[in-house]
């Protein structure tokens, strides 16, 4: 019998050849006998083959910093859904449903993900024509006083676009249901290809405000593929980057969580904040969001003496002036009350749904790619994983401020040490027929790539997943039972993209 | 309650001076291009082939199209003859789409203000209605950040607001997805004549990065007339507000 499934590292490569490919229900079998044992599904997709759709499968087993690799093949019209058994595969499952215009047998909840057009299907088979954005079966709760309520896709404010549909019961929501694809650019449609410049814009564009998160793991790819390993120094400038992307994200949300509990000083203070660290991020590349900062290869600008310690300088006053923004949240009763006990997300439903990043820490989950896969810069030096036990809007609250103090000891104790010699390095040929992964901790949790070649090393595969894609199940849970006033509240304090789910 | 007293009065007044004093902006930063068209061989292509959105011509002699620019700065790298340099500097919104595309020695054709009956209307107050069309988060973020104290937007008559009802203008960031188009239209239907359309960054101004795809429309034009064109891939925010400013004739 073939092992179920062969082995790599973040950041690792694997022949196409040496990917065992089982029979449908020897894979549904395996896959969940892996979840049973403690892996977990970093990424399931598919892949149009000559004979069907091929599904492959990652898993993650984060004590060995371990990613397994299984596929299927997918000759009917059907595949078999584990999402009963395994939650966390149930938006997976739906998006090769409507990827590969399959049918995911026994999904409890088939729907679309996108409204998008499908990049393949079974040969000799049409693809299906995508429904009209926004028409769909929603879940519906029937009964006297039963009201619904549906918001967007425009919003109030500068917000990206997406479909809420709530059952109320009086103030209460009963259930809240998450509609998106409204964002959708076609994105992994364009990441078919040969590598190059414009995918590197692609990847820094799939979620803008995670352009280093994404941008790493692209550059991640290309290396994997090419065997080029960055010099320490383009690594070391690549942590920093991560990790101020991750400050000014974090301050953001803490102004924007006071701001929608009424406690305007911390708002504004971290409104302005945030900008310091985007403006930081410029001092180094230009760009606020870190645009073209990550190349194959390395970094395409230096951090200067002079720069490294003007930057240095410039964390310690940032360092000082959050500090004393977010401390008034702690010291102030009307805000805490508002924070504790809102939004409950419970640790087992965490881990049934699969959710990553501060939001999974929050409720108690101790998953962070930065320590259990870790890539570039963290193998080197570690940064202490920080996590809650409420997984309430007041857990999300506190694991991202004490994120943000690892983040700038983080910085500083690179700055202090920054490895001398070259930041990039000349990118070779990308191997043939080969997969490729690459994780990353972006500011909302792990960002994971896979990219497979084919015989002359183009990409026929890219596929993207977003650390939202495992979250929004994630606040559609923290709603259940709660207040609907409560939502923007919730919301902020998952903060989840939009556009890095729609791709 | 003393604590927040105390922490207003170390976190200071932090707006900024502009645009009585400039705003430094980091060195590194990338903005208008500097072209000398007269060092390109003949038949060199070297930087439009690098460009990954097309945005360089060399047909009629050296041109950058700044509505499809990211501001990578890829073509200045691919260059050997130092024919393309980005700037430091910020201003880089126009009125008409044509004006984005720039050639050596030809006038800076920078946004013009309102005619005087629209600037009587818009000139002391200026409601926007966003509408995020496929953007990917940056352009909105910094459409946002105008909002925050340092940079205090509302001390123009400058405002973001919840409802189209309440807007004289549209905001428009992202490259228009399919599955947005209708949302945008008939936003753009909600608010009442006379009416302004703002293009904020590459994607609304021709597509960004996802010019060319299935799924997109590659930016408003084609679909909604556009007042204002901000460039960049996110535009600085104070290349938006520059724009801003010049459209209501408060830039000396």
């Amino acid at each position: 019998m073939t092992p179920s499934m062969v082995f790599t590292q973040n950041g690792g490569t694997l022949s196409l050849r040496e990917i065992p490919q089982h029979a449908p229900d020897r894979f549904a079998q395996a896959l969940l006998s892996a979840l049973s044992g403690g892996w977990r599904v970093v990424s399931y997709f598919g892949v149009q083959a000559e004979d069907g759709v091929r599904l492959y499968c990652l898993l993650s087993f984060k004590s060995h910093a371990t990613i397994g690799v299984m596929s299927t093949l997918v000759t009917g019209k059907s595949f078999y859904s584990l999402t009963d058994e395994a939650p966390q595969l149930h938006l997976f499952e739906r998006e090769i449903a409507e990827q590969f215009s399959l049918d995911p047998e026994g999904h409890p909840w088939p729907k679309p993900v996108r409204f998008a057009p499908a990049l393949g299907s079974l040969p000799g088979s049409a693809p299906h024509r995508p429904p009209t954005i926004g028409i769909m079966d929603f879940y519906r709760v029937e009964g006297d006083e039963v009201h619904e309520v549906a918001v967007g896709p425009v919003h109030a404010g500068i917000i990206e676009p997406g479909h809420f549909r709530f059952q109320c019961f009086g103030e209460e929501v009963m259930h809240l249901e998450v509609s998106l694809g409204y964002q959708h650019r076609g994105v992994e449609r364009m990441m078919q290809g040969r590598p190059g410049e414009r995918m590197r814009k692609l990847a820094e564009t799939m979620a803008g405000d995670t352009t280093i998160g994404h941008g790493t793991a692209y550059a991640m790819i290309v290396e994997a593929l090419a065997s080029t390993a960055p010099p320490a120094r383009a690594q070391a400038v690549r942590g920093i980057a991560l990790e101020l992307e991750r400050l000014a994200n974090h301050t953001g949300d803490l102004g924007a969580i006071s701001g929608d509990v009424g406690y305007l000083p911390t708002a504004s203070f971290c409104g302005r904040i945030r900008g310091d660290f985007l403006n930081m991020t410029a001092g180094i590349c230009g760009s606020r969001f870190g645009r073209d900062l990550v190349v194959p290869g390395g970094v395409a600008f230096d951090l200067s003496a002079d720069g490294a310690r003007q930057l240095a300088d410039r964390i310690r006053t940032a360092r000082d002036e959050v500090t004393n923004a977010i401390d008034l949240l702690w010291d102030t009763p009307s805000v805490l009350a508002r924070l504790e006990g809102t939004g409950v997300v419970s640790e087992q439903t965490a881990l049934e749904l699969g959710l990553v990043g501060p939001a999974a820490r929050a409720s108690g989950l101790n998953r962070d790619i930065r320590r259990d896969h870790p890539f570039g810069i963290y193998s080197m030096s570690q940064i202490p994983v920080e996590t809650g036990k409420s997984g309430d809007v007041y857990a999300r609250t506190m694991v991202r401020w004490l994120e943000m103090e690892k983040s700038l000891d983080f910085i500083e104790e690179q700055l202090a040490q920054l490895p001398g010699g070259a930041t990039r390095r000349a990118v070779g040929e990308v191997s043939a027929e080969c997969l490729a992964v690459a994780l990353t901790e972006g500011w909302r949790g792990e960002v994971c790539h896979v990219a497979l070649t084919d015989a002359r090393g183009a990409f026929s595969r890219y596929k993207v997943t977003d650390p939202s894609f495992h979250n929004w199940s994630g606040l559609a849970m923290a709603l259940r039972g709660g207040q609907i006033s409560d939502f923007p509240l919730c919301n902020k304090s998952f903060n989840l993209s939009y556009c890095g789910v729609d791709l | 309650m003393i604590k927040a007293v105390l922490a207003r009065i170390k976190q200071g007044h932090r707006t900024m001076a502009y645009p009585k004093k400039p705003l430094p902006l980091p060195e590194r930063f990338r903005g208008y291009p500097e072209l000398k068209g007269s060092l390109c061989p003949a038949d060199c292509r070297l930087c439009a082939d690098a460009c990954p959105v097309g945005a360089i011509g060399c047909d009629k002699g050296l041109s950058v199209d700044l509505g499809k620019c990211l501001f990578c700065a890829e073509c200045s790298a691919a260059c050997p003859h130092g024919a393309i340099s980005y700037s430091g500097d910020h201003s880089l919104a126009a009125n008409r789409r044509e004006d984005l595309i720039i050639r050596e020695g030809e006038e800076r054709r920078l946004a013009r203000a309102l005619d005087k009956k629209m600037l009587s209307i818009f000139g002391r107050s200026l409601k926007f209605r966003s509408v995020v069309a496929g953007g990917c988060g940056a352009c909105e973020a910094d459409s946002n950040v105008l909002s925050t104290i340092g940079w205090d937007l509302g001390r123009f008559g400058l405002q973001f607001v919840a409802s189209p009802r309440h807007a004289d203008a549209l905001w428009v960031t992202g490259p228009v997805t399919e599955n947005m188009r209708e949302a945008l239209l008939l936003t753009y239907q909600a608010i009442p004549a006379p009416k302004l359309v703002i293009a904020c960054g590459a994607c609304a101004i021709n597509g960004g990065p996802f010019i060319g795809s299935s799924e997109v429309h590659d930016g408003v034009d084609g679909l909604i007339p556009v007042d204002l064109y901000i460039p960049g891939c996110p535009p600085h925010p104070l290349t938006i507000l520059d724009g801003l400013l010049r459209l209501l004739d408060r830039l000396e």
